[in-house]
């Protein structure tokens, strides 16, 4: 697995005066420099995580070359065996290890990673019998949205999410998963064909932001955001939003005003990119890291921050490593709360959604 | 010991003779006329040369919409707990003490209740001067207070947005006040209790993308900067200049995305119409 390291602060590096007589001189400016790097690191938390994930990682690689060593070892004893299996309880370990201690930021890359699954990587795995709808009726059809009929282990369900690509030309036509007006035009049309015959809708959110370009101004882009936020919250279906990838501000809460709305393990929902936090506050994109971290914008941070309704776990190393293992995984939760929600009286769970969002994010006090 | 004694006689500068002159006299950004500042603020603070609407406070804009400048406040003491403890380049919470000393608000939006044309409305007026308008967890919740109030009552609503968008300083809990604020508007469209969205400069973002859109009709001032992203951010990503004009309330009349834009004189009377349309008699 690829481990998206953290960027040091950037340094000048000033080449040292050569060393007298082969003794080991350190210059004041590499002094200097350390004690900053320290300070950094220390003032942002990351010393001692820096340094148990660094042991972590080298550990690790000792580890899978052992395993390696003993497995090409023909004739295996039971005893070899036995170790094998215990330095394989030992990687797991360690790979959880590792995970936790990954900041806001590496979180960030990981739900941005190109091999993690994107909406139609989940639709083929979990859904049966997908058939795509295209197209706002009024302007165009957005390839960064996709929506459809399918099947949820025989229901019959909608399923709406933004949708990335990989090679360059499909990212190209998909917009980098960036939808126009028209695409949330879209979803919300289809969202309106799935109450009136009753079905229940699953959206899929992953997207850096609903487009910002002359176009999407033209026709609209807030209105047709705005109008999705109030529709949804009187869609009289019930909804399971999931955030599989980057939840872009409201260019992601455009299709997630839901019953259920769950975060991915290493999926991030924010309400702007760390990067544009950083230039906007900090007037330097490269703070990035910092932005990221002060925003809250983890799985576990919006959960404790109640912004969601649950996190959904991930293989190791990411669903990124493994689609078939993700998507059974967020199968399992998913189906747990279609359960639920199908059993729900419809004046019930409308109720519900409103005092849900209505009593989201109370962080105020009264003076007197 | 000096060859030559200078008389020590300092012109005399005595207060009297001084004239202030610094604040009386406003430049127009638009047609660089030098204008009086008392004409001006006669005029509604709109430029008697060229029509620039300069922007307003909240406070002043309610008295301006409200008979005799008549209003009663309500939920005037939400504070922010800054949840995320956010601290950029200076600390939120000094942020919003500084906010709080200059616009004497505790946040950027005040709600109040008061006459038009002797109709009883619910009126929200936000104050861009307060971290720009910005909204995060006490602007959501006085809005939607409004809202709620206006559900209460039966009065119709009028928000008045400026705003730059969501508060980057309260992160997800900024975004999350959009859904809440779009939710309480459903029932409040259910209701058919009226609501009127005035846009004035400037309303982006998060704001654009929620209740500001959200009007039975919305309406704008002339000139006002709106759009969802902001325009810096679009000529990053398109790589080129933007028309001259756009995201302005003319260039949104023209794409069929506001449903009049209205000057600040005719902002009482065209309301009023409206508000004759939509109010039906009991």
């Amino acid at each position: 697995m690829k481990v998206p390291k953290i960027r040091k602060a950037k340094t000048e590096k000033v080449a040292p005066p050569p060393p007298v007589d082969g003794a080991q001189v350190v210059s004041g400016t590499e002094f200097l420099l350390s004690m900053v790097e320290t300070h950094w690191y220390s003032r942002n938390g990351d010393a001692r995580k820096m340094e148990v994930r660094l042991k972590a990682e080298q550990e690790l690689a000792r580890i899978e070359e052992q395993i390696e060593h003993l497995q090409a070892v023909p004739g295996q004893s039971e005893e070899t065996r036995r170790q094998i299996e215990q330095l394989h309880e030992r990687v797991d370990a360690l790979r959880r290890q590792i995970h936790a201690s990954y900041g806001a930021w590496e979180k960030t890359e990981l739900a941005r990673h190109p091999q993690r699954p994107y909406t139609l990587d989940y639709v083929e795995r979990i859904f049966t019998d997908w058939s795509e709808i295209h197209g706002d009726r009024g302007f165009a059809d957005d390839p960064a949205i996709v929506t459809g009929m399918a099947r949820f282990h025989g229901d019959e369900v909608v399923v709406i999410g933004q949708q990335k690509a990989r090679d360059a030309k499909q990212r190209v036509y998909r917009n980098f998963g960036m939808p126009h007006p028209e695409g949330y035009r879209k979803a919300l049309r289809v969202m309106h064909f799935a109450e009136k015959f009753g079905r229940p809708i699953f959206t899929f959110v992953d997207t850096d932001g609903a487009h910002p370009g002359l176009g999407a101004e033209e026709r609209g882009q807030g209105e047709a955001i705005a109008v999705n936020l109030r529709e949804m919250a009187r869609l009289k279906v019930p909804i399971i939003a999931t955030v599989i990838g980057v939840g872009g501000s409201g260019g992601a809460l455009a299709i997630a005003v839901a019953d259920r709305v769950l975060m991915m393990e290493n999926a991030v929902y924010s309400v702007i990119s760390p990067e544009g936090c950083a230039s906007i506050m900090w007037r330097d994109a490269t703070k990035k890291a910092l932005a990221a971290e002060a925003m809250k914008i983890t799985a576990t941070d919006l959960s404790e921050l109640g912004c969601i309704d649950g996190v959904v776990p991930e293989p190791e190393g990411g669903a990124h490593a493994d689609h078939e293992a993700a998507a059974a995984l967020l199968d399992q939760t998913l189906q747990t709360h279609f359960q639920q929600l199908r059993k729900t009286p419809i004046p019930e769970l409308l109720a519900s959604r409103y005092n849900k969002f209505r009593n989201m994010a109370q962080f105020y006090r009264v003076e007197a | 010991m000096a060859w030559f004694k200078r008389q020590s006689g300092e012109l005399d500068t005595s207060g009297e003779r001084k004239v202030r002159t610094e604040g009386l006299w406003v430049k127009c950004d638009s047609c660089r006329q030098i204008i009086w500042k008392k004409d001006l603020e006669d005029n509604l603070n709109v430029c008697p040369k060229c029509d620039k609407h300069f922007r307003i406070d909240a406070r002043s804009r309610l008295t301006q919409l409200l008979d005799e400048g008549q209003y009663d406040t309500f939920d005037a003491n939400l504070v922010s707990t800054d949840p995320l403890k956010f601290v950029d380049l200076k600390a939120y919470s000094s942020r919003l003490k500084q906010a709080s000393k200059d616009t004497g608000l505790t946040d950027a939006v005040i709600n109040a209740q008061g006459k038009l044309n002797g109709r009883p409305v619910v009126m929200s007026a936000m104050e861009y001067a307060f971290i720009g308008g910005s909204m995060g967890a006490v602007v959501g919740e006085v809005i939607t207070r409004a809202i709620e109030k206006s559900a209460g009552t039966k009065q119709p609503l009028i928000i008045i947005s400026a705003s730059g968008g969501a508060r980057m300083m309260e992160g997800v809990i900024s975004l999350m006040q959009l859904a809440k604020i779009s939710a309480a508007l459903a029932r409040l469209d259910e209701l058919k209790i009226p609501y009127i969205s005035v846009l004035t400069d400037p309303t982006t973002g998060g704001v654009t993308a929620s209740f500001a859109m959200l009007g039975d009709l919305n309406i704008a001032e002339p000139g006002a900067l709106i759009g969802f992203a902001g325009p810096r951010v679009i000529e990053q990503t398109i790589r080129q200049k933007l028309p001259q004009g756009f995201q302005r309330s003319e260039f949104l009349l023209e794409h069929g995305m506001l449903d009049a834009v209205v000057h600040r004189r005719e902002l009482k009377p065209y309301i009023s119409r409206a508000l004759d349309f939509m109010v039906q008699a009991a």
